[in-house]
């Protein structure tokens, strides 16, 4: 195996009326061909930028994104968009994600004709194939996106993302909108498609239980730093920083008997502009003590591969 | 009468339009609440739980939504036989409803304290003066600071807003309140705290719930009878004994399935195939069939009566099997 992404440092900040929207702040990360990162955290945490900084579709502020140990923002242009034909991204909306003026044929194709140098019949027949793929019924071939329901706009932009067999594919959300039984459908046929033709994703998520059952890691988001990261099964296993403890804790559990041990945070998320100084999560979490207030702690290697960021992760866990 | 709050007798509704015909959206529904209990609604997207929320309050889009059938009792009395005033004087005061989405429950060029102050004074004879004060009070009770009731919506995050949309349908005391999805706009760590909130509230004013949505986390959570809801139809009703723990109905069963599980180390999720059936175009027999693995002949041409397989737990299926509890 070999890396295919690594991030190091990464930084976005926005600039917006109040200051410095602190949106993606020293993230730091890899992963390996073919495997899965789950991205967790709420809305605001700054996992969506994460995803679109990664691709370049938005600039970096700082550090450096190297795919196959080059650095996306710094190739040309044309390099730039041969980059782009691999790295791909899924929508998290499938209702206003889609052209709604474009057939299902169309938004497939799409991507071949920008690249251009397809025939008609090699992009039909490519079209067709990913449809097939995708679990999309022929007959569809010239519907347009309000005919059809969002289990099959999702499985639109699916196609369309793997129309030009990308090798990484970041899914922002990609099951959010739909409903149990179809995001059930939506998530194994992304699964198989991974097995198929050996992708890599980033999964970003707010769905722990969706996030666990699809990644190989899982990095846990805290306005826009990373608090924790551990392979899927270690991470709920041993839960260290106090935010990922509150996280999964929160998550309710379809069963009548379970017992809730729920740890219940103070407030909600602070303000990424301009943020104090200290550790981000300081303000709600209820074992601060003065000193995390003043400094922010680092990411540190607590079990092998799994990294924290808090200064009373040792004491809070006995290790 | 009986201790039910709510007792839902057969009702039938059914949305007209032009373009795509008669819309089936629901289908002699039966529900009963008792007072201080809740009832989840659980179903997906199209399934029919709102438009019952709205049918019991009489809000269906006009001139599109029609009841073509069934009675509402709400402790006894026929809310459809009431007059439009009569329901105005319930709405909000007996029975409140709560938005799926708090961001555009709230009106933008109001501040929030005038906007519960209105429901208070559209069902209260007090003056404005003590009706803000009164705003301020459920605005704490909800965990908001009584100085914001002076702020606008867009001064409040999603989770806030929620509380607000809340307190607003808690002003008046209501003896039922109808919540519609009242977390799912909202992030895990602030859905567990309006939850929390809700139950609390609910124990200290002994206010019956009906609990819509699609979370079943959710559900067993908050709920004492769940009621599973598939393209109009009641499938399975019971306690959320008998729904979590034997669950019957192979969609209740399909839907359990197919969740990821934090506690699972599967690799694929079992999954229900097909999609919900077109309400314009409803099967004859059972509304499942088509997605159904343990479909007869039968199945597919008799409409389904529900059962009743343990005393109070109902099922609309011919071929029972009842699952293994779960471990």
């Amino acid at each position: 195996m070999s890396t295919i992404l690594e991030v190091k440092d990464l930084k976005k900040y926005f600039k917006v009326n109040a200051g410095l929207l602190h949106a993606v702040d020293g993230v730091s990360f890899k992963i390996e061909e073919g495997q899965t990162l789950g991205v967790v955290g709420e809305s605001g945490c700054g996992k969506s930028t994460l995803g679109r900084v990664v691709l370049h579709l938005l600039d970096n502020t700082g550090g450096q994104i190297l795919y196959h140990g080059e650095d996306v923002t710094t190739v040309s242009r044309e390099k730039l968009s041969a980059l782009r034909r691999e790295m791909q991204i899924i929508f998290q909306d499938p209702f206003s994600s889609l052209n709604p003026r474009m057939t299902v044929y169309q938004t497939i194709a799409e991507p071949m004709q920008i690249i251009g140098g397809y025939t008609r019949a090699q992009i039909e027949e490519r079209v067709s194939e990913m449809m097939d793929i995708v679990g999309l019924a022929a007959r569809f071939v010239n519907s347009y996106p309000h005919e059809l329901d969002g289990g099959r706009r999702q499985r639109i932009g699916i196609a369309r993302a793997l129309v030009l067999n990308p090798k990484f594919v970041v899914c922002d959300e990609p099951v959010s909108a739909l409903d149990v039984s179809i995001q059930a459908q939506v998530l194994n046929l992304m699964l198989d498609i991974q097995e198929r033709m050996g992708l890599t994703y980033i999964f970003i998520t707010h769905d722990l239980s969706v996030v666990k059952y699809i990644s190989n890691d899982i990095m846990v988001m805290y306005l826009g730093q990373m608090v924790e990261k551990a392979p899927a099964d270690e991470l709920f296993k041993h839960r260290y920083h106090p935010y990922t403890r509150a996280l999964i804790s929160a998550v309710p559990i379809p069963d009548i008997d379970h017992k809730r041990e729920r740890i219940q945070l103070k407030g909600e998320l602070t303000s990424p502009i301009n943020p104090k100084p200290g550790c981000r999560f300081a303000a709600r979490c209820i074992y601060a003590k003065p000193e995390c207030f003043e400094v922010n702690p680092e990411i540190e290697e607590i079990t092998p591969g799994h990294f924290v960021r808090c200064h009373c992760v040792r004491e809070l866990n006995n290790l | 009468m009986s201790e039910n709050i709510l007792d839902i007798k057969n009702l039938s509704i059914t949305y007209v339009t032009k373009d795509l015909g008669t819309c089936y959206a629901v289908n002699d529904v039966s529900l009963s609440l008792q007072k201080g209990h809740t009832l989840g609604l659980v179903g997906e997207t199209g399934a029919g739980k709102t438009t019952i929320a709205k049918g019991i309050l009489r809000l269906l889009p006009k001139p599109q939504g029609h009841v073509t059938s069934g009675t509402v009792l709400f402790n006894g009395e026929d809310l459809y036989q009431k007059s439009e005033a009569a329901m105005r004087g319930i709405r909000g005061k007996k029975i409140s409803l709560i938005f799926q989405d708090p961001m555009t429950a709230l009106n933008p060029i109001d501040t929030v304290g005038e906007q519960i102050a209105e429901v208070i004074r559209l069902h209260a004879k007090i003056n404005k003066k003590e009706a803000a004060l009164r705003a301020v009070e459920i605005l704490e009770m909800v965990g908001i600071p009584g100085d914001r009731s002076t702020e606008y919506p867009h001064q409040f995050s999603g989770g806030m807003k929620q509380r607000v949309v809340i307190a607003m349908s808690l002003a008046c005391s209501p003896e039922l309140l109808i919540a519609d999805e009242p977390t799912t706009a909202l992030d895990v760590t602030i859905q567990a705290q309006v939850l929390d909130m809700m139950n609390d509230l609910k124990e200290r004013l002994g206010t019956s719930m009906i609990l819509i949505t699609h979370d079943l986390g959710v559900v067993a959570e908050m709920c004492d009878e769940v009621a599973v809801i598939y393209a109009g139809e009641v499938v399975e009703i019971g306690t959320a004994r008998d729904i979590f723990k034997h669950m019957s109905h192979p969609y209740t069963i399909g839907l359990f399935e197919s969740l990821p599980d934090l506690k699972s180390e599967s690799k694929r999720l079992k999954l229900i195939p097909g999609l919900m059936p077109d309400p314009t175009d409803l099967p004859k027999g059972c509304k499942f069939a088509p997605r159904c693995s343990h479909c007869t002949a039968e199945c597919e041409t008799m409409a389904i009566p529900l059962t009743e397989i343990t005393p109070g737990h109902f099922c609309r299926c011919l071929n029972l099997q009842q699952k293994e509890e779960r471990v």
